[in-house]
């Protein structure tokens, strides 16, 4: 197994891994370079939990390969959504005290934060679907509702 | 709160933990006499102090006035770290808005709740014991710690202690027009010749609380919507390496490995290492130790599980149920026997459930680090901790209790899973080969999945017996299953006036891997009794919440929130087409009534339910809205876990892998909404984590039999068994 460099552009910064070509982003955030904001989940696209932005859409960090993502593509991580912590999903995310346990709430917030850029006053039920591929185990999905309906209000007054 | 990584993972024993507290901590010794005020800045006096007493420290104030109160429990998402906390800032009379919470360290003789012994202590974050087991230890150490700053004030200003009252972090001298601070007091603090127990008296009178059943949101959360929360799963300490485990489907085989030479040549590959179930391999990158692990060419042994078939083996159950011989008596009272002779009628059914699994969000997964000389140990962890806080590994090493620190991480999910450690042992036997190394061991969700210690599958035998008028005289439960108490708890039925009642446990045995799954026995139980009940009310044509408060003549608080789930479901009101409402009460610790409303599409077979409604007695609630949490989170666990959520074996082996195969209920499935009421209450606070999922499949199946005249029986209600029922 031959390591290569990759060079990632990941919130806004150039950063260089050596690392097996084929491994995953997932592993390559996390135990590379310390964004372990993106969990762990499934290693399938099944759960949500490592939900990421490349070039603006949600997609599971687990499945794809450092090799396909050093292409110039903008990578966005939970580190990466707000300076200080105060998206406006994440605001409403913490006044509808959302999270339980809180381990997939990053990929929570991160598919959330997708849908309301491209959908910025979505229903109820375009929610629900777009935020389908998200597992909560604590069962979160109530205030998970709540806090991005909270947001696209905010939102909306905002802008 | 972005910045406590180096905290967290920098190796802190006890008194490091002490040293590097900063500011001035109140220290009250084991025994609880003699409180020790130390200036943490004067790291000599700390020392003399410790070598001097066995001191545990409550809470630490800075002279800027900001406090530090440890919780001594798990954070797995219910809230332990702020409502024990608060508890504590309550009698202290602290300004919650300067109260900054860590963990405790691990030492249960000191940071213990009372355990199931008398005179024992216990750190052990499971039964929805920690609020209940807590109050008073965090109120009597709270209460304490305003002793002190009561005592030193009085000092400070030479005016009797009796003069002085509190505010939100202040002392107050009426007389005088005096006020000073906590912070500022911490100059002046002085420590008295003696310290009152406050174990009965001189504690606040509930209505004076100010903390204590407001709306205080949690302070974790933050910290989990930004990503800086960590959990074990994030650490990363220098030098570490990665272990992963190959284990069996069938638990229990023993594995031989055939390729160990091609797997140690294999790039980045350190160490395997063999247990005695499981094959290990320790690489110095995690997808390095993956790849290894997907190499392994393991020949697996036999097991107990071999030629086991979980959905074949309800006919020997049920015929076990049958036999003369009875089983372990869990519950008598009158006699059944009696009742069934002189009934007007009985009633008899077989409740069943398959297994289920925990699916915690986090993967297990642990990190520790065995001293070079293999005398000492640090584990990082997120761990329902346990009857030992050392998590087994003193054992495991050979080495003393105290020579093993654990520091506690925030838990991705616990549910009982984590209250288990053969994950800690795991690691700390790739540690102890890999010394001075710290490992990481990462288990994958396949393995969590396949190697998971499930809720056991079960029968349960349920008799009824009627008088003349309809009046229940004997109700009899016969659980048959593998586990104890596993599969026995809350199969009584205290709250229900029955004069003869019998229940007992007849034990199987497979070799799968089992465990507390959120509320034990108290799903598949609660669900069979309050089926049950609902078959006796549709036959007798009598409605189920008349039945139910009829039953619970003599339990007043239980009836309360049957009363009360009534109201707020407005039970009697007309439904749409195709909707009706189910009922199932349950008690595990705090009291509840559950109400759903489902509809069904009997072309799919797919239960929806669309809302549910629950009135709870917890006792005292110290935070409403997180229990409210609790009763959602219970409710959505309680759906998933009854519509969709099912492992099979097959010739011994878990047919289930990950979340492709092994379903939860997501988004789109949710309830419209869930109603929780809490009913005001004086009384000691009881555990809410277990008591809404028991209640979600008694009244799932209660609103399907009033909607169809059909009976679910089987959980879980998959589509394919609801449309079988249906076309039955």
């Amino acid at each position: 197994m031959i390591m290569a460099t990759y060079s990632l552009n990941i919130n806004g910064t150039s950063h260089e891994v050596d690392v097996a070509p084929g491994t995953s982003l997932l592993w390559v955030l996390r135990e590379h370079l310390g964004l372990t904001g993106t969990k762990y989940g499934c290693g399938i696209a099944q759960c949500g939990t490592c939900t990421i932005h490349v070039d603006g859409n949600p997609v599971r960090a687990c499945i794809l390969q450092v090799d396909t993502m050093a292409k110039g593509q903008q990578i966005k991580t939970i580190e990466g959504l707000s300076e200080k912590g105060d998206h406006p999903v994440q605001q409403a995310w913490i006044t509808a005290q959302a999270p339980q346990c809180g381990y997939c709430q990053s990929g929570q917030i991160m598919q959330a934060a997708a849908l309301l850029e491209t959908n910025p006053n979505p229903t109820r039920e375009e929610i629900k679907s777009y935020m389908n591929g998200v597992l909560c185990r604590c069962g979160t999905y109530l205030r998970i509702l709540k806090a991005i309906e909270m947001a696209k209000e905010q939102t909306s007054k905002t802008t | 709160m972005k910045n406590t990584s180096t905290k967290t993972i920098s190796p802190m024993g006890r008194r490091q933990f002490l040293k590097s507290s900063g500011g001035v901590a109140l220290f009250i010794t084991a025994s609880g006499l003699l409180p020790n005020i130390l200036s943490c800045t004067d790291s000599k006096g700390v020392e003399r102090q410790l070598t001097k007493h066995d001191v545990t420290a409550w809470v630490r104030i800075t002279e800027d006035g900001q406090i530090t109160i440890y919780n001594p429990a798990a954070e797995m998402g219910q809230g332990s770290m702020t409502s024990l906390p608060l508890v504590f800032a309550e009698e202290m009379d602290a300004d919650w808005s300067k109260v900054h919470v860590e963990f405790s360290p691990q030492e249960a003789d000191i940071y213990g709740s009372p355990g199931w012994q008398p005179g024992t202590k216990l750190m052990f974050t499971v039964g929805s014991r920690t609020t209940n087991s807590y109050y008073s230890v965090m109120r009597k150490a709270g209460a304490q710690a305003r002793y002190v700053l009561l005592h030193s004030a009085a000092a400070h200003w030479q005016v009797p202690l009796t003069e002085l009252s509190t505010g939100p972090s202040e002392v107050i001298h009426e007389k005088s027009d005096k006020k000073i601070g906590y912070g500022a007091l911490v100059a002046y603090l002085a420590m008295p010749e003696t310290l009152p127990d406050f174990s009965e008296t001189g504690l606040k009178d509930p209505k004076d609380f100010r903390l204590i059943g407001s709306q205080i949101p949690r302070t974790e959360i933050p910290e989990k919507v930004d990503g800086s929360a960590l959990f074990a799963m994030d650490l990363r300490l220098p030098d570490m390496v990665f272990g992963v485990l190959e284990r069996g489907a069938l638990h229990g085989a023993t594995p031989t490995l055939t390729n160990e030479e091609d797997i140690l040549a294999m790039e980045g590959v350190l160490k395997v290492v063999s247990f005695d179930y499981a094959i290990g391999v320790v690489a110095n990158t995690l997808e390095a130790a993956l790849s290894a692990k997907k190499a392994l060419a393991i020949q697996w042994g036999d097991a107990q599980a071999k030629g086991f078939n979980s959905q074949e083996i309800y006919p020997t159950y049920a015929k076990m149920a049958s036999a003369p011989e009875k089983g372990k008596t869990v519950n008598e009272l009158g006699d059944v026997d009696r009742a069934w002779r002189t009934a007007a009628k009985t009633y008899e059914a077989d409740f069943k459930n398959d297994y289920v699994y925990h699916a915690q969000m986090e993967p297990l997964n642990a990190i520790v680090q065995v001293a070079q000389d293999g005398q000492s140990a640090e584990v990082w962890v997120g761990s329902q901790q346990g009857p030992d806080t050392k998590l087994g590994i003193p054992g495991l090493l050979g080495i003393p209790h105290e020579a093993v620190n654990v520091h506690l991480q925030y838990l991705g999910g616990g549910f009982g899973r984590r209250s288990m450690n053969d994950f800690v042992l795991e690691c700390g036997s790739l540690a102890q080969a890999m010394s001075p190394q710290p490992v990481k061991l990462v288990w994958t969700r396949e393995d969590d999945v396949t190697y998971g210690c499930f809720r056991p599958l079960t029968l349960q035998r349920l008799k009824v017996s009627t008088d003349a008028q309809g009046t229940l005289t004997g109700f009899s439960h016969c659980v048959v299953g593998d586990g104890g108490n596993l599969v026995a708890s809350g199969a009584r039925n205290d709250h229900y006036a029955i004069p003869n009642q019998w229940v007992e446990w007849r034990e199987a045995s497979h070799g799968v891997r089992l465990k507390h799954w959120r509320s034990v026995g108290h799903g598949p139980n609660k669900f069979a009794i309050e089926a049950m009940l609902d078959e006796v009310a549709h036959d007798q044509g009598v409605d189920p919440i008349a039945l139910r408060r009829k039953l619970m003549v003599n339990a007043t608080r239980a009836l309360a929130t049957l009363e009360k789930v009534a109201e707020i479901s407005d039970w009697n009101a007309p439904l749409p087409e195709g909707r009706a409402k189910g009922v199932a009460f349950v008690e595990h610790g705090s009291l509840g009534t559950g109400v759903c409303e489902i509809s069904v599409d009997r072309t799919s077979g797919t239960i929806k339910v669309h809302r549910f409604w629950i009135a709870l007695d917890a006792g005292v609630v110290i935070q409403p809205d997180n229990v409210k949490a609790q009763m959602e989170g219970g409710v959505i666990m309680g759906i998933s876990s009854v519509l969709k959520e099912q492992i099979t074996v097959v010739d011994g082996q878990v047919q289930q892998r990950n979340y492709n195969d092994y379903q939860l209920l997501r988004m789109q499935e949710v309830p419209d909404s869930i109603e929780t009421v809490i009913l005001p209450s004086a009384e000691h606070p009881e555990g809410v984590g277990e008591t809404a999922t028991p209640m979600v499949a008694g009244a799932i199946t209660n609103a399907f039999l009033r909607l169809t005249g059909k009976r679910l029986r089987h959980l879980p209600f998959t589509p394919e068994r609801v449309l079988a029922v249906l076309n039955s």
